[in-house]
Protein backbone atom coordinates (compact mmCIF):
# COMPACT_ATOMS: atom_id res chain seq x y z
CA UNK A 1 0.00 0.00 0.00
CA UNK A 2 2.83 2.32 0.84
CA UNK A 3 4.60 1.43 -2.40
CA UNK A 4 1.42 2.15 -4.33
CA UNK A 5 1.00 5.49 -2.68
CA UNK A 6 4.68 6.23 -3.25
CA UNK A 7 4.39 5.31 -6.92
CA UNK A 8 1.37 7.54 -7.39
CA UNK A 9 3.06 10.37 -5.57
CA UNK A 10 6.07 10.11 -7.86
CA UNK A 11 3.90 11.22 -10.75
CA UNK A 12 2.17 14.02 -8.88
CA UNK A 13 4.81 15.31 -6.53
CA UNK A 14 7.74 17.16 -8.11
CA UNK A 15 9.85 17.01 -5.01
CA UNK A 16 10.73 13.36 -5.10
CA UNK A 17 14.28 14.10 -4.03
CA UNK A 18 12.92 15.74 -0.91
CA UNK A 19 10.92 12.66 -0.01
CA UNK A 20 13.96 10.49 -0.50
CA UNK A 21 15.79 12.72 1.93
CA UNK A 22 12.90 12.66 4.36
CA UNK A 23 12.87 8.87 4.54
CA UNK A 24 16.45 8.55 5.86
CA UNK A 25 15.83 11.35 8.37
CA UNK A 26 12.76 9.63 9.69
CA UNK A 27 14.67 6.37 9.71
CA UNK A 28 17.57 7.70 11.80
CA UNK A 29 15.35 9.09 14.52
CA UNK A 30 13.41 5.85 14.64
CA UNK A 31 16.66 3.92 14.92
CA UNK A 32 17.75 6.22 17.69
CA UNK A 33 14.47 5.78 19.53
CA UNK A 34 14.70 2.02 19.30
CA UNK A 35 18.37 1.99 20.37
CA UNK A 36 17.53 4.08 23.39
CA UNK A 37 14.61 1.89 24.38
CA UNK A 38 16.59 -1.28 23.91
CA UNK A 39 19.46 0.03 26.01
CA UNK A 40 17.18 1.02 28.82
CA UNK A 41 15.31 -2.26 28.79
CA UNK A 42 18.54 -4.27 28.76
CA UNK A 43 20.54 -2.26 31.25
CA UNK A 44 17.78 -0.83 33.40
CA UNK A 45 19.67 2.44 33.78
CA UNK A 46 20.32 5.51 31.69
CA UNK A 47 24.00 5.61 32.57
CA UNK A 48 26.07 4.94 29.50
CA UNK A 49 23.09 5.41 27.19
CA UNK A 50 24.49 8.56 25.68
CA UNK A 51 27.81 6.90 24.87
CA UNK A 52 26.05 4.11 23.04
CA UNK A 53 24.13 6.41 20.69
CA UNK A 54 26.65 9.27 20.51
CA UNK A 55 28.13 8.52 17.12
CA UNK A 56 24.80 8.04 15.36
CA UNK A 57 23.42 11.17 16.93
CA UNK A 58 26.37 13.35 15.91
CA UNK A 59 26.35 11.94 12.41
CA UNK A 60 22.79 12.62 11.40
CA UNK A 61 22.35 15.70 13.57
CA UNK A 62 24.96 17.33 11.37
CA UNK A 63 23.00 16.17 8.33
CA UNK A 64 20.19 18.32 9.66
CA UNK A 65 22.09 21.23 8.13
CA UNK A 66 20.44 20.16 4.92
CA UNK A 67 17.13 21.12 6.51
CA UNK A 68 18.18 24.71 6.55
CA UNK A 69 19.13 24.44 2.89
CA UNK A 70 15.70 23.08 2.05
CA UNK A 71 14.00 25.97 3.77
CA UNK A 72 16.29 28.45 2.07
CA UNK A 73 15.44 26.97 -1.32
CA UNK A 74 11.75 27.24 -0.48
CA UNK A 75 11.05 23.56 -0.80
CA UNK A 76 9.67 23.38 2.72
CA UNK A 77 7.43 26.09 4.04
CA UNK A 78 9.16 26.84 7.31
CA UNK A 79 11.08 29.97 8.04
CA UNK A 80 14.83 29.71 7.39
CA UNK A 81 15.68 31.60 10.53
CA UNK A 82 13.50 29.45 12.81
CA UNK A 83 14.91 26.21 11.45
CA UNK A 84 18.42 27.67 11.34
CA UNK A 85 18.32 28.65 15.00
CA UNK A 86 17.01 25.24 16.01
CA UNK A 87 19.58 23.32 13.99
CA UNK A 88 22.46 25.50 15.22
CA UNK A 89 21.49 25.13 18.85
CA UNK A 90 21.18 21.35 18.46
CA UNK A 91 24.56 21.06 16.74
CA UNK A 92 26.08 23.23 19.46
CA UNK A 93 24.57 21.00 22.17
CA UNK A 94 25.72 17.78 20.52
CA UNK A 95 29.22 18.81 19.47
CA UNK A 96 30.27 21.41 22.01
CA UNK A 97 28.51 20.36 25.17
CA UNK A 98 27.68 16.66 25.46
CA UNK A 99 30.47 15.50 23.17
CA UNK A 100 33.25 17.54 24.73
CA UNK A 101 32.29 17.46 28.39
CA UNK A 102 32.31 13.77 29.30
CA UNK A 103 31.34 14.23 32.92
CA UNK A 104 27.80 15.31 32.12
CA UNK A 105 26.99 12.53 29.69
CA UNK A 106 25.19 10.51 32.34
CA UNK A 107 23.02 13.34 33.57
CA UNK A 108 19.27 12.86 33.51
CA UNK A 109 18.84 16.14 31.67
CA UNK A 110 20.69 14.65 28.68
CA UNK A 111 18.17 11.81 28.48
CA UNK A 112 15.39 14.36 28.83
CA UNK A 113 16.34 16.38 25.79
CA UNK A 114 17.27 13.29 23.77
CA UNK A 115 13.82 11.81 24.35
CA UNK A 116 12.17 15.13 23.54
CA UNK A 117 14.17 15.58 20.34
CA UNK A 118 13.40 12.03 19.26
CA UNK A 119 9.67 12.40 19.82
CA UNK A 120 9.53 15.80 18.16
CA UNK A 121 11.48 14.71 15.13
CA UNK A 122 9.60 11.47 14.56
CA UNK A 123 6.32 13.39 14.67
CA UNK A 124 7.68 16.10 12.39
CA UNK A 125 9.11 13.77 9.79
CA UNK A 126 5.95 11.63 9.76
CA UNK A 127 3.98 14.79 9.19
CA UNK A 128 6.15 15.92 6.26
CA UNK A 129 6.25 12.49 4.67
CA UNK A 130 2.50 11.89 4.86
CA UNK A 131 1.86 15.46 3.76
CA UNK A 132 3.94 14.98 0.62
CA UNK A 133 2.01 11.80 -0.09
CA UNK A 134 -1.24 13.80 0.27
CA UNK A 135 -2.42 11.20 2.73
CA UNK A 136 -2.17 12.81 6.15
CA UNK A 137 -3.91 11.06 9.05
CA UNK A 138 -5.43 13.59 11.44
CA UNK A 139 -3.69 12.17 14.50
CA UNK A 140 -0.28 12.96 13.04
CA UNK A 141 -1.34 16.50 12.30
CA UNK A 142 -2.78 16.72 15.82
CA UNK A 143 0.42 15.34 17.31
CA UNK A 144 2.66 17.69 15.39
CA UNK A 145 0.79 20.78 16.38
CA UNK A 146 -0.07 19.86 19.98
CA UNK A 147 2.77 17.81 21.43
CA UNK A 148 5.19 20.68 21.05
CA UNK A 149 3.34 22.60 23.76
CA UNK A 150 4.73 20.10 26.27
CA UNK A 151 7.83 18.94 24.43
CA UNK A 152 9.38 22.35 23.64
CA UNK A 153 9.58 23.56 27.25
CA UNK A 154 10.77 20.12 28.39
CA UNK A 155 13.44 20.07 25.72
CA UNK A 156 14.61 23.55 26.66
CA UNK A 157 14.71 22.52 30.31
CA UNK A 158 16.82 19.48 29.43
CA UNK A 159 19.26 21.52 27.37
CA UNK A 160 19.62 24.29 29.94
CA UNK A 161 20.07 21.89 32.84
CA UNK A 162 22.75 20.03 30.89
CA UNK A 163 24.72 23.20 30.18
CA UNK A 164 24.30 24.33 33.78
CA UNK A 165 25.67 21.00 34.98
CA UNK A 166 28.60 21.34 32.60
CA UNK A 167 29.64 24.80 33.80
CA UNK A 168 31.83 23.76 36.77
CA UNK A 169 33.75 21.28 34.61
CA UNK A 170 34.34 23.92 31.95
CA UNK A 171 35.54 26.38 34.55
CA UNK A 172 37.93 23.93 36.11
CA UNK A 173 39.44 22.62 32.88
CA UNK A 174 39.51 25.94 31.01
CA UNK A 175 38.61 24.15 27.81
CA UNK A 176 38.25 26.03 24.49
CA UNK A 177 39.53 29.13 26.25
CA UNK A 178 42.37 31.51 25.56
CA UNK A 179 43.85 33.94 28.05
CA UNK A 180 45.96 37.07 27.87
CA UNK A 181 48.76 37.75 27.21
CA UNK A 182 49.16 36.14 23.80
CA UNK A 183 50.47 37.31 20.44
CA UNK A 184 46.99 37.64 18.91
CA UNK A 185 45.86 40.00 21.66
CA UNK A 186 42.51 38.32 22.10
CA UNK A 187 40.89 36.29 24.84
CA UNK A 188 38.00 33.87 24.91
CA UNK A 189 36.32 32.29 27.88
CA UNK A 190 34.15 29.29 27.03
CA UNK A 191 32.53 29.48 30.47
CA UNK A 192 31.05 32.92 29.76
CA UNK A 193 30.27 31.87 26.21
CA UNK A 194 28.06 29.10 27.62
CA UNK A 195 26.38 31.54 29.98
CA UNK A 196 25.64 33.89 27.08
CA UNK A 197 24.31 30.90 25.13
CA UNK A 198 21.98 30.04 28.01
CA UNK A 199 20.78 33.65 28.27
CA UNK A 200 20.04 33.70 24.55
CA UNK A 201 17.24 31.23 25.20
CA UNK A 202 15.34 34.07 26.89
CA UNK A 203 14.67 36.05 23.70
CA UNK A 204 14.78 33.12 21.29
CA UNK A 205 12.65 30.44 22.94
CA UNK A 206 9.45 32.56 23.21
CA UNK A 207 9.80 33.56 19.55
CA UNK A 208 10.07 29.95 18.40
CA UNK A 209 7.27 28.89 20.71
CA UNK A 210 4.86 31.59 19.60
CA UNK A 211 5.78 30.91 15.98
CA UNK A 212 4.64 27.32 16.50
CA UNK A 213 1.49 28.52 18.29
CA UNK A 214 0.63 30.74 15.33
CA UNK A 215 1.20 27.82 12.96
CA UNK A 216 -1.04 25.71 15.16
CA UNK A 217 -3.88 28.21 15.08
CA UNK A 218 -3.58 28.49 11.32
CA UNK A 219 -3.42 24.78 10.59
CA UNK A 220 -5.80 23.37 13.17
CA UNK A 221 -8.33 26.14 13.41
CA UNK A 222 -8.01 27.67 9.95
CA UNK A 223 -7.46 31.12 11.39
CA UNK A 224 -5.95 33.63 9.02
CA UNK A 225 -2.97 35.23 10.68
CA UNK A 226 -1.79 38.48 9.15
CA UNK A 227 1.99 38.56 9.26
CA UNK A 228 3.62 41.90 10.06
CA UNK A 229 5.43 42.58 6.81
CA UNK A 230 3.27 42.07 3.75
CA UNK B 1 1.15 48.30 1.95
CA UNK B 2 -1.06 48.66 5.01
CA UNK B 3 -4.70 47.73 4.45
CA UNK B 4 -7.22 50.17 5.83
CA UNK B 5 -10.68 49.21 6.90
CA UNK B 6 -13.24 51.94 7.41
CA UNK B 7 -16.58 50.73 8.63
CA UNK B 8 -18.04 54.09 9.43
CA UNK B 9 -19.14 56.80 6.96
CA UNK B 10 -16.12 58.23 5.21
CA UNK B 11 -15.61 61.95 4.64
CA UNK B 12 -14.09 62.70 1.26
CA UNK B 13 -12.29 65.92 0.43
CA UNK B 14 -11.78 67.75 -2.82
CA UNK B 15 -8.38 69.34 -3.04
CA UNK B 16 -7.22 72.10 -5.39
CA UNK B 17 -3.53 72.86 -5.77
CA UNK B 18 -2.85 76.32 -7.18
CA UNK B 19 0.39 77.98 -8.24
CA UNK B 20 1.31 80.38 -5.44
CA UNK B 21 2.26 83.21 -7.79
CA UNK B 22 -0.05 83.00 -10.74
CA UNK B 23 -2.98 81.33 -8.92
CA UNK B 24 -3.34 78.95 -11.89
CA UNK B 25 -5.06 75.71 -11.07
CA UNK B 26 -2.26 73.12 -11.24
CA UNK B 27 -4.27 70.11 -10.21
CA UNK B 28 -7.54 69.04 -8.73
CA UNK B 29 -7.86 66.01 -6.47
CA UNK B 30 -11.26 64.46 -6.13
CA UNK B 31 -12.35 61.97 -3.40
CA UNK B 32 -9.34 62.33 -1.13
CA UNK B 33 -9.51 60.36 2.08
CA UNK B 34 -8.64 62.33 5.20
CA UNK B 35 -6.01 59.85 6.37
CA UNK B 36 -3.66 60.83 3.61
CA UNK B 37 -3.20 64.29 5.08
CA UNK B 38 -1.99 63.14 8.45
CA UNK B 39 1.26 64.79 9.58
CA UNK B 40 2.37 61.32 10.53
CA UNK B 41 3.40 60.63 6.94
CA UNK B 42 5.92 63.41 6.29
CA UNK B 43 7.43 63.51 2.79
CA UNK B 44 10.63 61.63 3.65
CA UNK B 45 8.48 58.69 4.68
CA UNK B 46 6.41 58.60 1.53
CA UNK B 47 7.17 56.26 -1.26
CA UNK B 48 5.08 56.75 -4.36
CA UNK B 49 5.48 54.24 -7.10
CA UNK B 50 3.86 53.16 -10.35
CA UNK B 51 3.95 49.49 -9.43
CA UNK B 52 3.32 48.13 -5.90
CA UNK B 53 6.50 46.07 -5.97
CA UNK B 54 8.54 48.46 -8.07
CA UNK B 55 11.00 51.22 -7.30
CA UNK B 56 10.03 54.48 -5.71
CA UNK B 57 9.57 57.56 -7.89
CA UNK B 58 12.11 60.31 -7.32
CA UNK B 59 11.36 63.81 -6.09
CA UNK B 60 12.48 65.21 -9.42
CA UNK B 61 10.16 63.05 -11.54
CA UNK B 62 7.61 65.01 -13.54
CA UNK B 63 4.14 63.63 -14.15
CA UNK B 64 4.25 64.35 -17.88
CA UNK B 65 7.43 62.32 -18.34
CA UNK B 66 6.11 59.21 -16.62
CA UNK B 67 4.77 56.28 -18.65
CA UNK B 68 1.14 56.87 -17.70
CA UNK B 69 -1.93 57.80 -19.72
CA UNK B 70 -4.44 60.50 -18.82
CA UNK B 71 -5.52 58.60 -15.70
CA UNK B 72 -2.58 57.63 -13.55
CA UNK B 73 -2.58 55.20 -10.62
CA UNK B 74 0.11 55.53 -8.00
CA UNK B 75 0.83 53.24 -5.11
CA UNK B 76 1.71 54.68 -1.73
CA UNK B 77 3.98 52.95 0.69
CA UNK B 78 4.89 54.10 4.18
CA UNK B 79 8.64 53.73 4.58
CA UNK B 80 8.44 53.89 8.35
CA UNK B 81 10.02 56.44 10.65
CA UNK B 82 12.98 58.10 8.93
CA UNK B 83 16.15 59.68 10.20
CA UNK B 84 18.62 61.83 8.30
CA UNK B 85 21.88 60.33 7.05
CA UNK B 86 23.88 63.09 8.67
CA UNK B 87 22.42 62.31 12.10
CA UNK B 88 23.13 58.61 11.70
CA UNK B 89 26.71 59.19 10.57
CA UNK B 90 27.47 61.63 13.35
CA UNK B 91 26.09 59.30 16.01
CA UNK B 92 27.73 56.15 14.72
CA UNK B 93 31.16 57.81 14.40
CA UNK B 94 31.18 59.72 17.68
CA UNK B 95 30.67 56.48 19.62
CA UNK B 96 33.91 54.77 18.57
CA UNK B 97 35.86 57.98 19.07
CA UNK B 98 34.69 58.39 22.66
CA UNK B 99 34.71 54.69 23.56
CA UNK B 100 38.25 54.07 22.34
CA UNK B 101 39.51 57.02 24.39
CA UNK B 102 37.77 55.65 27.47
CA UNK B 103 39.67 52.38 27.07
CA UNK B 104 42.90 54.22 26.26
CA UNK B 105 42.74 56.25 29.46
CA UNK B 106 41.71 53.09 31.33
CA UNK B 107 38.63 54.57 32.92
CA UNK B 108 37.38 52.74 36.06
CA UNK B 109 35.55 49.40 35.87
CA UNK B 110 37.11 48.35 32.55
CA UNK B 111 40.31 46.73 33.75
CA UNK B 112 41.43 45.66 37.21
CA UNK B 113 41.38 48.60 39.68
CA UNK B 114 45.15 48.73 40.02
CA UNK B 115 45.36 49.76 36.34
CA UNK B 116 42.79 52.59 36.52
CA UNK B 117 43.99 55.74 34.76
CA UNK B 118 47.42 54.30 34.05
CA UNK B 119 49.04 54.51 30.63
CA UNK B 120 50.48 51.73 28.51
CA UNK B 121 54.24 51.33 28.42
CA UNK B 122 54.20 50.44 24.72
CA UNK B 123 54.49 53.42 22.38
CA UNK B 124 52.54 51.56 19.67
CA UNK B 125 49.46 51.77 21.89
CA UNK B 126 49.72 55.57 21.93
CA UNK B 127 50.24 55.59 18.18
CA UNK B 128 47.23 53.34 17.67
CA UNK B 129 45.06 55.66 19.75
CA UNK B 130 46.15 58.63 17.67
CA UNK B 131 45.45 56.80 14.43
CA UNK B 132 42.05 55.51 15.52
CA UNK B 133 40.96 58.91 16.83
CA UNK B 134 42.26 60.66 13.72
CA UNK B 135 40.32 58.25 11.53
CA UNK B 136 37.00 58.92 13.23
CA UNK B 137 37.56 62.66 13.53
CA UNK B 138 38.20 62.66 9.79
CA UNK B 139 34.96 60.77 9.21
CA UNK B 140 32.99 63.22 11.37
CA UNK B 141 34.41 66.24 9.57
CA UNK B 142 33.79 64.67 6.18
CA UNK B 143 30.17 64.01 7.13
CA UNK B 144 29.74 67.66 8.08
CA UNK B 145 31.69 69.35 5.29
CA UNK B 146 32.54 67.04 2.44
CA UNK B 147 29.92 64.44 1.64
CA UNK B 148 26.95 65.21 -0.59
CA UNK B 149 24.17 62.73 0.11
CA UNK B 150 21.78 61.59 -2.64
CA UNK B 151 19.16 60.39 -0.18
CA UNK B 152 18.24 62.64 2.70
CA UNK B 153 17.01 59.94 5.07
CA UNK B 154 17.12 56.27 5.96
CA UNK B 155 14.80 54.09 8.11
CA UNK B 156 15.05 54.79 11.83
CA UNK B 157 15.96 51.24 12.81
CA UNK B 158 19.21 51.62 10.88
CA UNK B 159 20.66 53.86 13.54
CA UNK B 160 20.35 51.10 16.14
CA UNK B 161 21.82 48.51 13.83
CA UNK B 162 24.71 50.73 12.71
CA UNK B 163 25.56 52.03 16.16
CA UNK B 164 25.59 48.52 17.61
CA UNK B 165 28.04 47.51 14.89
CA UNK B 166 30.43 50.47 15.18
CA UNK B 167 30.25 50.96 18.93
CA UNK B 168 30.40 47.23 19.66
CA UNK B 169 33.44 46.62 17.52
CA UNK B 170 35.18 49.77 18.76
CA UNK B 171 34.78 48.62 22.37
CA UNK B 172 35.94 45.09 21.55
CA UNK B 173 39.07 46.31 19.70
CA UNK B 174 39.90 49.04 22.21
CA UNK B 175 39.66 46.61 25.13
CA UNK B 176 42.48 44.46 23.81
CA UNK B 177 44.77 47.11 22.33
CA UNK B 178 44.72 49.14 25.55
CA UNK B 179 44.85 46.13 27.85
CA UNK B 180 47.61 46.08 30.48
CA UNK B 181 48.63 42.64 29.16
CA UNK B 182 48.81 43.78 25.52
CA UNK B 183 51.59 42.19 23.44
CA UNK B 184 53.20 44.51 20.84
CA UNK B 185 53.74 43.31 17.24
CA UNK B 186 56.21 40.46 16.69
CA UNK B 187 58.40 42.31 14.18
CA UNK B 188 58.49 45.38 16.38
CA UNK B 189 59.47 48.74 14.97
CA UNK B 190 59.66 47.59 11.33
CA UNK B 191 56.13 46.26 11.41
CA UNK B 192 54.75 49.34 13.12
CA UNK B 193 56.52 51.71 10.73
CA UNK B 194 55.26 49.89 7.65
CA UNK B 195 51.76 49.76 9.11
CA UNK B 196 51.80 53.50 9.80
CA UNK B 197 52.89 54.30 6.25
CA UNK B 198 50.11 52.15 4.80
CA UNK B 199 47.60 53.71 7.18
CA UNK B 200 48.53 57.32 6.38
CA UNK B 201 48.76 56.66 2.65
CA UNK B 202 45.26 55.21 2.65
CA UNK B 203 43.83 57.99 4.80
CA UNK B 204 45.08 60.61 2.34
CA UNK B 205 43.85 58.48 -0.54
CA UNK B 206 40.42 58.05 1.00
CA UNK B 207 40.15 61.79 1.62
CA UNK B 208 41.22 62.58 -1.95
CA UNK B 209 38.52 60.31 -3.33
CA UNK B 210 35.88 61.94 -1.14
CA UNK B 211 36.91 65.38 -2.39
CA UNK B 212 36.93 64.17 -6.00
CA UNK B 213 33.43 62.69 -5.62
CA UNK B 214 32.20 65.89 -4.02
CA UNK B 215 33.52 67.96 -6.90
CA UNK B 216 31.66 65.78 -9.36
CA UNK B 217 28.40 67.08 -8.05
CA UNK B 218 27.57 70.78 -7.87
CA UNK B 219 26.00 71.95 -4.55
CA UNK B 220 22.35 71.05 -4.12
CA UNK B 221 22.18 68.88 -7.22
CA UNK B 222 21.68 65.17 -7.41
CA UNK B 223 23.30 64.54 -10.78
CA UNK B 224 25.28 61.37 -11.29
CA UNK B 225 28.48 61.33 -13.34
CA UNK B 226 31.31 58.90 -13.94
CA UNK B 227 34.25 59.76 -11.68
CA UNK B 228 37.62 60.13 -13.46
CA UNK B 229 41.21 60.55 -12.25
CA UNK B 230 42.19 64.15 -11.49
CA UNK B 231 45.55 65.87 -11.06
CA UNK B 232 45.83 64.34 -7.60
CA UNK B 233 47.87 61.09 -7.91
CA UNK B 234 45.75 59.45 -5.24
CA UNK B 235 42.78 59.58 -7.62
CA UNK B 236 44.61 57.77 -10.41
CA UNK B 237 43.25 54.56 -8.90
CA UNK B 238 39.96 55.49 -10.61
CA UNK B 239 41.51 53.95 -13.74
CA UNK B 240 41.29 50.53 -12.15
CA UNK B 241 38.55 50.71 -9.51
CA UNK B 242 34.95 51.98 -9.35
CA UNK B 243 34.87 52.62 -5.60
CA UNK B 244 38.41 53.53 -4.54
CA UNK B 245 37.12 55.10 -1.33
CA UNK B 246 36.38 51.55 -0.16
CA UNK B 247 39.73 50.32 -1.42
CA UNK B 248 41.56 52.96 0.59
CA UNK B 249 39.36 52.34 3.61
CA UNK B 250 40.25 48.65 3.51
CA UNK B 251 43.91 49.57 3.20
CA UNK B 252 43.72 51.87 6.21
CA UNK B 253 42.19 49.19 8.41
CA UNK B 254 44.68 46.65 7.13
CA UNK B 255 47.40 49.04 8.22
CA UNK B 256 45.78 49.41 11.62
CA UNK B 257 45.56 45.62 11.99
CA UNK B 258 49.25 45.30 11.16
CA UNK B 259 50.08 48.06 13.61
CA UNK B 260 48.20 46.58 16.55
CA UNK B 261 48.48 42.87 15.69
CA UNK B 262 45.15 42.28 17.35
CA UNK B 263 42.68 39.60 16.23
CA UNK B 264 39.53 41.63 16.95
CA UNK B 265 40.91 44.39 14.72
CA UNK B 266 41.57 41.82 11.98
CA UNK B 267 38.05 40.58 12.39
CA UNK B 268 36.64 44.09 12.11
CA UNK B 269 38.70 44.66 8.96
CA UNK B 270 37.36 41.42 7.48
CA UNK B 271 33.72 42.20 8.21
CA UNK B 272 34.15 45.73 6.87
CA UNK B 273 35.78 44.31 3.74
CA UNK B 274 32.85 41.99 3.11
CA UNK B 275 30.32 44.79 3.59
CA UNK B 276 32.23 47.24 1.42
CA UNK B 277 32.62 44.66 -1.31
CA UNK B 278 28.85 44.18 -1.36
CA UNK B 279 28.35 47.94 -1.62
CA UNK B 280 31.07 48.34 -4.25
CA UNK B 281 29.61 45.60 -6.43
CA UNK B 282 26.19 47.25 -6.20
CA UNK B 283 27.60 50.63 -7.09
CA UNK B 284 29.62 49.16 -9.95
CA UNK B 285 26.54 47.44 -11.32
CA UNK B 286 24.50 50.63 -11.19
CA UNK B 287 27.29 52.55 -12.94
CA UNK B 288 27.33 49.95 -15.71
CA UNK B 289 23.56 50.14 -16.04
CA UNK B 290 23.41 53.90 -16.09
CA UNK B 291 26.38 54.76 -18.31
CA UNK B 292 26.87 53.19 -21.74
CA UNK B 293 30.46 54.33 -22.00
CA UNK B 294 31.62 53.16 -18.58
CA UNK B 295 35.36 52.28 -18.64
CA UNK B 296 35.63 48.50 -18.99
CA UNK B 297 38.96 48.14 -17.18
CA UNK B 298 37.49 49.01 -13.78
CA UNK B 299 36.73 46.49 -11.00
CA UNK B 300 34.38 47.24 -8.12
CA UNK B 301 36.86 47.36 -5.23
CA UNK B 302 40.15 45.52 -5.80
CA UNK B 303 42.00 46.13 -9.10
CA UNK B 304 41.55 43.12 -11.41
CA UNK B 305 40.50 40.88 -8.54
CA UNK B 306 37.11 41.80 -7.15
Amino acid sequence: HYEEAYGEARLKCPHVALKQHRKPGFFWWLVLAMAMMRFYIQKGTHKGLYRSIARTLKFFQTFALLEVGHCALGIVRTSVIVTGVQVCSRIFMVWFVTNSIRQIQNEESVILFLVVWTMTEITRYSYYTFNLLHHLPYFIKWARYNLFIVLYPLGVAGELLTIYAALPFVRRSGMYSMRLPNKYNVSFDYYYCLIVFMLSYIPLFPQLFFHMLRQRRRVLHGEVIVEKDD
Amino acid sequence: MSTLQLNKAVVFFEVEILDAKTKDKLCFLDKVRTLFFSFHWYPARQSIRLDPKGKSLKDEDVLQHLPVGTTATFYFRDLGAQISWVTVFLTEYTGPLVLYLMFYFRVSFIYAPKYDFTTSKHWVVHLACMCHSFHFMKRLLETLFVHRFSHGTMPLRNIFKNCTYYWGFAAWMAYYVNHPLYTPPIYGEQQIRLALIIFLFCQIGNFSIHIALRNLRPPGSKTRKIPYPTKNPFTWIFLLVSCPNYTYELGAWFGFTLMTQCLPVAFFTLVGFIQMTVWAKGKHRSYLKEFRDYPPLRSPILPFIL
